[in-house]
C-alpha cells in the first residue's frame, strides 16, 4: 500500500508542481473552444429540445478535457521517465506491476478530474446548465478518466520516443475525441457517420456524461456505461499483461 | 548479440567484491540481471537466496543499486527524491537514516535544492544515497566515482567501507583500478561477457604481475644466479622483474653472498592495471 501510495503521490506531485501547464492551460483551451464555437454556432445548431447550443457544448468540453488530460498524464510521465532513464528508480524497487498500473492510472484519473472540474467551474458562468443526474456525471467522468489513463499508460509503454507518442495522440486520441459528439449531437449526422460514431468508444463517454446534465442522450446511458466499463476492463487487462511481461521496460 | 555468456559467480555475504573489465565487457548488463532490469534468456540470479524473478520483492528489498547512468527526476529536490525512494520500498518514516546518508555523502547543504540544479558529481552522490535509503544488505555500485571529486571519493569510500564493516556486502565496478585494489577482497574480470579471471585480489596481483625491482649497485654487472629476469642494465643500474614477492628475499641474499653493496633500491609493487591489461588486453 505504501509503495503504491508513494508512486501515486509522485505522479500527482509531478503535475501539481507544473499546474500552470497541466491544469490552467487546458482549462483556458476549453474556454476558448466555448467562446469560439459557442459564438459561431449558437442558434444555428439545434441539438436537444430546449437546450441551447452553448449549454450543450459545456459538458462535452468538460469531458473532452477529462479524457485528454488523463491520457496526457500517464503517457507523458512514463515516456519522460523512460527517456530520461529515471524509470529505473521505480523498476529497482519492490513495486508490483499491479501497483505500478494502479498508481499511474489513479494519478491520471485525478488529473483528468481536476482539469474537468476546472473547466466546469470556469465555463458554468457563461451558460445555464442543468444537473439532472449527478451520479451519471460522476460515473462517466471516473470511468472515462480511468480508461484514458490506462490507454495513456499503454501508449507510454509502447513508445520509445516522444514523436511516437505524439503520433498516437494526434492520430488516435484527438480524432476520436473530436468525432465523439463533443461539438454536435450525432443525431444530426448522416446515417453512415452515425453508425461510424457508434464504433467510437469516446462517443459513449461523452454521450453518457452529457446525459447526467440534461437527462437526454443519443444512446441509453446504462448501455453506454457498460460499454465504457467493458473497454476499461479490456484496456486494463492488456496493460497488466504488458507490464507483467516487462514489455519495453525490462528488456 | 550476446552480452553475457556462461557467467557464474557467487559473492559471499559481507564481501567487498570487484567487477572489472573493459568498456562493453558486460558489467552493467550483469548488474541489470541481478537488479531485475534485464531478463536473461537463460540462467538465473539470486540475492541472498531470493530469486530475482520469482521472489522479486524480497530480492529487490535486499539490493541497493547505484546505476552507472547519471539519472534523476527533475521535478524534485534531493530530500523529496530520497523520501520517494524510501516510499517505493514501503518505508514511511526513515528521515533519520536519510539525514545520516545525506550527511555522509555531504549532501545536507543541498537537501532542498532541485535535482536539476545540482552538478554532475552532486547528482552522483544522490544516486548513491538513493541506493541506500532502504539499508540494503547488498549494495551494488556501478562506477560510483565516475566524475566525482577527490574529496567525495574519499568520503564515499569511508562510508562504503563502514557499511561493509557493518556487514553489508558490496559489489563494485570501476575503471579506477587502484580503487578496486584498495577495497576489494575478491575480483572478477569480465571480458566479452565471460569471466576472464576470478580470484582474491591478492592472488590476482601475485600470480600475474610480480614485482619490479630497481637497483643501484656499487659495481657494474650482476652476480650470476639471481632469480627473476633482467629487464634493463645500464652501468651500475639494473631493473629486475621478479615473479613473486618471495623471490625478493632470495635476490637480496644472493647479492649479499656475492659481496655486492646496494646503494639504492626501489620496489614497485604489483599493480592491478598490469593484471588487467594482461587478462583483458589483446595479446601483444
Ligand atoms: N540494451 C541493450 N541492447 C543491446 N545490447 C546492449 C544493451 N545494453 C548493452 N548492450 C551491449 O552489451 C554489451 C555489454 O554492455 P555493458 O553495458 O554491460 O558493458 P560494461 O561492462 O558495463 O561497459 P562500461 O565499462 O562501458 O560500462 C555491450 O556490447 C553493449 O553494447
Ligand atoms: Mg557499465
Amino acid at each position: 500500500m505504501m509503495r503504491f501510495a508513494t508512486l501515486c503521490t509522485k505522479e500527482l506531485l509531478r503535475f501539481f508542481k507544473v499546474s500552470v501547464q497541466t491544469v490552467a492551460a487546458p482549462v483556458l483551451t476549453a474556454l476558448l473552444y466555448l467562446v469560439i464555437f459557442g459564438h459561431a454556432l449558437e442558434g444555428r445548431l439545434q441539438v436537444y429540445e430546449g437546450v441551447r447550443y452553448t449549454s450543450f457544448l459545456v459538458p462535452g468540453l468538460v469531458m473532452m478535457s477529462v479524457l485528454q488530460n488523463a491520457f496526457a498524464n500517464s503517457s507523458s510521465s512514463l515516456i519522460q521517465s523512460k527517456i530520461t532513464g529515471n524509470i529505473v528508480f521505480v523498476l529497482l524497487a519492490p513495486i508490483s506491476y499491479v501497483e505500478f498500473f494502479a498508481a499511474y492510472v489513479l494519478a491520471a484519473l485525478v488529473r483528468g478530474i481536476v482539469v474537468g472540474a476546472g473547466v466546469l467551474v470556469v465555463t458554468v458562468w457563461f451558460v445555464e446548465l442543468r444537473l439532472e443526474a449527478p451520479m451519471w456525471v460522476l460515473a462517466f467522468a471516473l470511468l472515462g478518466a480511468a480508461l484514458l489513463g490506462a490507454l495513456g499508460l499503454i501508449a507510454g509503454v509502447l513508445s520509445d520516443k516522444i514523436d511516437q507518442l505524439a503520433a498516437f495522440q494526434n492520430f488516435v486520441i484527438m480524432p476520436l475525441t473530436f468525432l465523439s459528439g463533443v461539438f454536435y449531437s450525432i443525431h444530426s449526422l448522416p446515417p453512415f457517420w452515425q453508425r461510424l460514431s457508434h464504433a467510437n468508444p469516446f462517443f459513449y463517454m461523452v454521450d453518457g456524461f452529457r446525459y447526467g446534465f440534461f437527462g437526454v442522450s443519443d444512446f441509453p446511458p446504462l448501455a453506454s456505461l457498460a460499454i465504457v466499463a467493458g473497454f476499461l476492463l479490456v484496456v486494463s487487462l492488456l496493460n497488466l499483461g504488458l507490464l507483467k511481461a516487462g514489455y519495453k521496460l525490462r528488456s | 548479440m550476446r552480452a553475457l555468456a556462461g557467467v557464474s559467480l557467487a559473492v559471499r555475504e559481507g564481501e567487498f567484491f570487484g567487477l572489472l573489465g573493459p568498456n562493453g565487457a558486460g558489467k552493467t548488463t550483469l548488474i541489470n540481471v541481478i537488479a531485475g532490469l534485464v531478463r536473461p534468456d537463460s540462467g538465473h540470479a539470486r540475492v541472498m537466496g531470493a530469486d530475482v524473478a520469482r521472489e522479486y520483492r524480497r530480492a529487490r528489498r535486499l539490493l541497493g543499486v547505484v546505476p552507472q547512468e547519471l539519472v534523476f527526476d527533475p521535478f524534485f529536490t534531493v530530500r523529496e527524491t530520497l523520501r520517494l525512494q524510501a516510499g517505493y520500498y514501503g518505508l514511511r518514516r526513515n528521515d533519520a537514516w536519510i539525514d545520516e546518508v545525506m550527511h555522509h555523502l555531504d549532501l545536507t547543504a543541498k537537501a532542498d535544492a532541485n535535482m536539476r540544479s545540482l552538478s554532475g558529481g552532486m547528482k552522483r552522490r544522490v544516486l548513491v544515497a538513493q541506493a541506500l535509503v532502504h539499508k540494503p544488505p547488498v549494495i551494488v555500485l556501478d562506477e560510483p566515482t565516475a566524475g566525482v571529486d577527490v574529496e567525495l571519493r574519499q568520503g564515499l569510500w569511508q562510508f562504503v567501507r563502514r557499511l561493509n564493516r557493518d556487514g553489508h556486502s558490496i559489489v563494485l565496478t570501476t575503471h579506477y583500478l587502484e580503487e578496486a585494489e584498495a577495497h576489494c577482497q575478491r575480483i572478477a574480470m569480465l571480458k566479452d561477457g565471460r569471466i576472464a579471471a576470478l580470484d582474491t585480489t591478492r592472488n590476482l596481483l601475485g600470480s600475474f604481475s610480480g614485482l619490479e625491482v630497481r637497483l643501484h649497485l656499487d659495481r657494474d654487472g650482476l652476480p650470476a644466479g639471481l632469480p627473476g629476469r633482467v629487464l634493463a642494465a645500464d652501468g651500475t643500474q639494473f631493473r629486475l622483474r621478479l615473479a613473486n614477492p618471495a623471490d625478493l628475499e632470495a635476490a637480496l641474499a644472493r647479492l649479499r653472498e656475492a659481496g655486492v653493496t646496494i646503494r639504492e633500491m626501489e620496489v614497485h609493487p604489483p599493480d592491478l592495471e598490469e593484471v588487467f591489461l594482461r587478462l583483458t588486453g589483446r595479446p601483444s
